[in-house]
């Protein structure tokens, strides 16, 4: 029997194998369970964006340059299979009023630590050669960067070592606590683990397992289509997206919002992704959303009208009331940690919640102040 | 010797008039209701793409539209499933090369 283990993460998406492997990097042992396989959640579900350009500043935006620092680091350890490519962002604005706004948005940005550099109208297809010609302008994003977020986690849990072990197809019914509320591990449908400290990284049913533990935590599933054209050669060379996408991802509609976000893939298929609509769990194919999602690829890239898209996939972005993560300590029950919560940015913010769930265990010292991200911001407390 | 013998032989077809389509340039003849992969097998031709990564030689395989090992590109365009499409007199059939969108290319 192996000892047990210094902590246990519940979710092996791109979050849980980051915190496990900063983890045990920092010396810990860890048992990573899921009652799926690696990436059968919201990660594999995802396009790999690891974006800066669409993040305001504030607390999120500061996450995100840390991950995108942390991703450039992960990029040299890990294998090229992870298909990390730091290839920039270009956001595009179709008339004048979006392009003030746009420019507005990165000059803000631009004093957070975002470069940014403005691209009249003119010289947008010496970036992208294929881009419409009628667009007003842009701004290029080169910290916007992409990976494959499956192959990315499955490399993350590898990378950690000896010191991870992983238990997939197990699910957690319940979490252990001690005589003072304690956490002391989990009971999943093969018997009991025990280990001081689980952290919640179960995304999108991150909620779910916040109440096996009696805390309230409001993650509630946004979902998300992404279409899939033929295998082609290199047709944009960026993460292409047109400026409305950054007011419909902070968005408080539950209607469906599609804002095409254009990118090709070292595999050859062009990626269009980003609608987002409130429906619950429901995994239904929506035709609608597609066709919105097709009709904006095209304008944006008329000879994305001459190529197929093959197929199309569906997944649920974790999100909180205020569109942000839940990251670090649960004061309402000791032992417990949150990594969940990034709603479509996970594949980005995983590295540097995976610092800050490490850092928090060791008592070594926070990249950042994660007081925004405090679990128990919502109230609620313990839920009985 | 025994004779080989053809599948309309041997389900007693009769079909009508056959008629010619190019692969490569190279004339080939196609019946009626047969699919560019049927006449591209019946003039013993067995592959007619590369794959993308390493280049090597690709046919029909299921030859019921599932698997896309087949695709060739058929009257200039890619992609085209061989087993699916039937075959019309003068189609020009090409080999295609990986993805076949070489052109779109930055």
């Amino acid at each position: 029997m192996r000892n047990p283990p210094d902590l246990i993460v519940v979710g092996a998406g791109v979050v849980g194998a980051a915190c496990a492997y900063y983890a045990a990097r920092a010396g810990l042992t860890v048992t990573v369970i899921d009652r799926g396989s690696v990436a059968g959640g919201t990660t594999g579900a995802g396009e790999g964006n690891l974006l800066v350009s669409d993040k305001e500043p504030g607390p999120e935006l500061e996450l995100a340059l840390f991950s995108a620092e942390l991703w450039r680091e992960l990029a040299e350890v890990l294998p090229p299979r992870i298909e990390y490519e730091a290839k920039g962002g270009l956001v595009v604005a179709s008339d004048g009023q979006a392009m003030a706004a746009l420019r507005d948005f990165a000059a803000r940005q631009a004093q957070h630590g975002v470069s940014t550099e403005t691209v009249p109208g003119e010289r947008l297809r010496e970036l992208e050669p294929h881009l419409a010609p009628d667009l007003m302008g842009g701004v290029h994003y080169p910290q916007d960067a992409q990976v494959q977020p499956a192959l990315a986690a499955a490399h993350l849990l590898r990378a950690a070592g000896d010191r991870l072990q992983l238990r997939l197809g197990e699910e957690v019914t319940a979490i252990l606590t001690g005589p003072s509320g304690e956490v002391r591990g989990v009971r999943t449908s093969t018997g009991e683990l025990h280990a001081p400290y689980v952290v919640n990284a179960a995304g999108s049913w991150g909620g779910e397992l916040a109440r096996l533990a009696g805390v309230e935590l409001p993650v509630l599933p946004r979902r998300g289509f992404v279409l899939v054209t033929e295998p082609l050669p290199r047709v944009v060379r960026r993460k292409v997206y047109a400026a409305d996408y950054v007011a419909d991802v902070a968005s408080d509609s539950a209607a469906l919002q599609t804002s095409a976000v254009v990118e090709g893939t070292p595999a050859g298929p062009v990626l269009i992704g980003a609608s987002r609509e409130r429906v619950g769990f429901d995994r239904s194919l929506s035709v609608e959303a597609l066709r919105r999602l097709a009709g904006q690829a095209v304008r944006l890239f008329p000879v994305l009208a001459t190529v197929r898209a093959l197929r199309t996939y569906a997944g649920f972005r974790p999100y909180l009331p205020d569109h942000l993560p839940a990251i670090g300590p649960d004061p309402r029950r000791p032992g417990l940690l949150h990594a969940c919560g990034h709603e479509g940015a996970g594949i980005g913010l995983a590295p540097a919640t995976g610092r800050i769930i490490a850092e928090s265990l060791t008592d070594g010292q926070l990249p950042l102040d994660i007081a925004p991200f405090r679990p128990d911001r919502f109230g609620g407390g313990e839920a009985r | 010797m025994a004779r080989d013998r053809s599948p309309a032989e041997l389900v007693g077809a009769a079909p009508d008039t056959a008629f010619e389509i190019t692969f490569d340039g190279r004339p080939i003849t196609a019946l009626p209701g047969q699919s560019v992969a049927a006449a591209l097998w019946a003039a013993g031709i067995l592959a007619w793409r590369t794959t993308r990564a390493g280049g090597r030689p690709r046919g029909a395989f299921c030859g019921i539209g599932h698997c896309f090992d087949c695709l060739a590109t058929v009257n200039g365009q890619p992609n085209r499933r061989a087993c699916l499409v039937p075959a019309h007199p003068g189609d020009t059939v090409t080999t295609q090369e990986g993805h076949g969108h070489d052109e779109l290319a930055v």
